[in-house]
């Protein structure tokens, strides 16, 4: 079997399409590489999804937790804290037996019975555990960019006239965005680390459609010889990483356009804020 | 455990869940706590260690040691750790069993890795298949401590590495000055004044650790997500005590059990914290300073 043809049955093995059974004796490189690229379909789903939707979230809670109203900071606060304070694992295991107590037939609302199975699913419940946990985590990172907002640049939007939404969308916003930018993206490489455990902790892989590293696992346990499918996998997500730091460095330029050259922030590497 | 356990059918209440929180698997899920911080205990030194390894290999005058340390340290940068918590252990099993197969073994002609099994003697087998539970479990634990070890060393050594890199060169210019050899710079005037620099990250980096143990269930030890999986299971009627599934709250106490162990570091960590930046030219310190003053 040529690689184009194996690449053709397994290239999207990952979300169903393709061949049904995955292969289980003479493994080629060819059908390692591919399986765990289509695995990868799933962390770049996982990943994208929960950094989007939770960079909203994680602004709101950041100025919930700067609010100087218990009724805003208090929740905020108690959301942060136990979402960065306890494991991802134990979280994932916690919404799974969750969602899985939803009664089975659904939840009547207003006459309409709104179904509960599809929660149970890692398609949806994990993206539900990581949109969590990444928007406390960035919530954590862009508090502290909002705190350490020059207050000359506050003062300087006072000076014009500017107060609550305009001052906020104009000044605060834009340099809590750029203070916060390098630490985020830190943050954004480790969801994309962390997608990685959802196969691995109580969401089933349905019909053995599942991320990169269960794919490389499903290998290592077969072939009993981990020094192929895992480097797989590593490469894959160097990979991945590289491109995370290229879009975010082009983001942070933009952020940073207005700045003297000399002085821009550049993203590094910053081990004290990695979960 | 209490004579009143005897018959768990006639136990209803307070007294039946006394009885339930005491069976003998029940007194094994409080012992996995230990387990948890055993590891905690053993790895962070023995990762620390390997840390300062990685980070002084990483300042080294000499290449090969510059490009291991400088390796090391980029290592997990790009990975996910939990890669590496699957292919460190099994990967440092078959290295062991395969140099132990070439010292022990009588037949070596036979190629270890064939056929997609791993194939050495009875005689290399680490351990024998003939040695009791107890130490295959401690083999297992040991393998994990070393996977945890080898991935949280890189970490301590990204923030070492920087720490050394923060004190200022001034410093050890004036060390040359006196002149100290690099070795004596190191030990005199780097490796004291780095602390400072270095406290925070590894602050972080133990919260990191913390949140991290719970993925030994994943090198299959039976640790506190594998007791709290087992006993949480339905339970029908053949058991002692059946209940319906009570997964959600154990792993409920397991959440709690984190937090608190998170909120108890910050406490101890920020002590730590201060002292520590007490004295130091740095803007902890001299906030110190005024609040004293």
């Amino acid at each position: 079997m040529s690689c184009i043809q194996t690449i053709a049955d397994y290239g999207l093995r990952s979300i169903g399409i393709g061949e049904r059974m995955l292969p289980r004796s003479d493994f080629t490189m060819c059908q390692q590489f591919t399986l765990i690229g289509s695995g990868m379909l799933w962390n770049l789903y996982f990943g994208i999804l929960a950094l989007l939707a939770g960079f909203f979230l994680a602004t709101l809670l950041a100025v919930a937790k700067n609010s100087e109203q218990a009724l805003f900071r208090k929740p905020a606060e108690w959301f942060i804290f136990v979402f960065r304070g306890s494991p991802l694992f134990i979280q994932f295991f916690l919404a799974y037996e969750a969602f899985a107590m939803l009664p089975r037939a659904g939840i009547p609302i207003f006459g309409i019975t709104v179904a509960t199975d599809w929660i149970t699913r890692a398609w949806a419940g994990a993206l539900v555990v990581l949109f969590f946990n990444t928007s406390a985590y960035a919530a954590e990172i862009f508090y502290g960019a909002l705190r350490s907002v020059p207050k000359g640049d506050l003062e300087a939007a006072d000076a014009y006239g500017m107060a609550g939404w305009t001052k906020f969308r104009r000044v605060t916003w834009p340099t809590m965005l750029r203070l916060g930018w390098p630490s985020y993206t830190n943050e954004a490489i480790f969801l994309f680390h962390a997608t990685t455990l959802v196969f691995f902790s109580g969401f089933p892989a349905f019909r053995q459609e599942g991320d990169a590293l269960y794919y490389a696992k499903y290998f290592a346990d077969k072939t009993f010889n981990p020094f192929i499918p895992y480097p797989i996998a590593a490469f894959y997500f160097i990979l991945l990483t590289l491109c995370v730091i290229a879009v975010f460095g082009l983001i942070n330029r933009r952020l940073n356009r207005h700045i003297p050259q000399e002085s821009r922030r550049r993203i590094r590497f910053r081990p004290q804020i990695i979960r | 455990m209490f004579e009143s356990c005897s018959d768990p059918s006639a136990l209803h209440g307070l007294s039946w869940m006394l009885c339930y929180l005491t069976t003998g698997k029940h007194l094994l899920f409080y012992g996995s706590f230990g387990i948890v911080l055993i590891l905690l205990a053993i790895t962070a030194p023995v990762a620390l260690i390997f840390g300062f390894g990685g980070a002084l290999a990483a300042r080294s005058a000499l290449w090969p040691f510059k490009l291991i340390g400088r390796g090391y340290i980029a290592m997990v940068r790009g990975v996910p750790d939990i890669i590496f918590f699957l292919f460190v252990p099994i990967a440092m099993d078959q290295g062991l069993e395969f140099l132990k197969s070439r010292a022990v073994c009588e037949d070596t002609s036979a190629p270890v890795w064939s056929n997609n099994e791993f194939h050495v003697c009875a005689a290399a087998k680490i351990p024998l298949g003939s040695s009791p539970q107890l130490y295959h479990e401690i083999y297992g634990f040991a393998l994990a401590v070393i996977a945890f070890s080898v991935v949280y060393g890189a970490f301590a050594a990204n923030v070492l590495y920087g720490a050394m890199q923060a004190v200022p060169r001034a410093q050890l210019e004036t060390a040359e000055a006196y002149g100290m050899t690099r070795a004596q710079v190191n030990r005199r005037v780097l490796i004291p004044q780095m602390w400072a620099y270095a406290i925070p990250g590894l602050s972080n980096l133990w919260m990191i650790l913390i949140k991290a143990t719970p993925l030994l269930f994943l090198l299959g030890i039976e640790d506190i997500v594998y007791w709290a999986r087992e006993l949480g299971a339905t339970k029908s009627q053949i058991y002692a005590f059946p209940h319906p599934d009570w997964r959600l709250y154990y792993f409920l106490v397991l959440l709690v059990f984190y937090l608190l162990m998170t909120k108890l570091s910050e406490i101890v960590l920020a002590k730590i914290n201060r002292r520590i930046a007490f004295g130091q030219a740095t803007a902890a310190g001299e906030a110190l300073r005024k609040a004293g003053a």
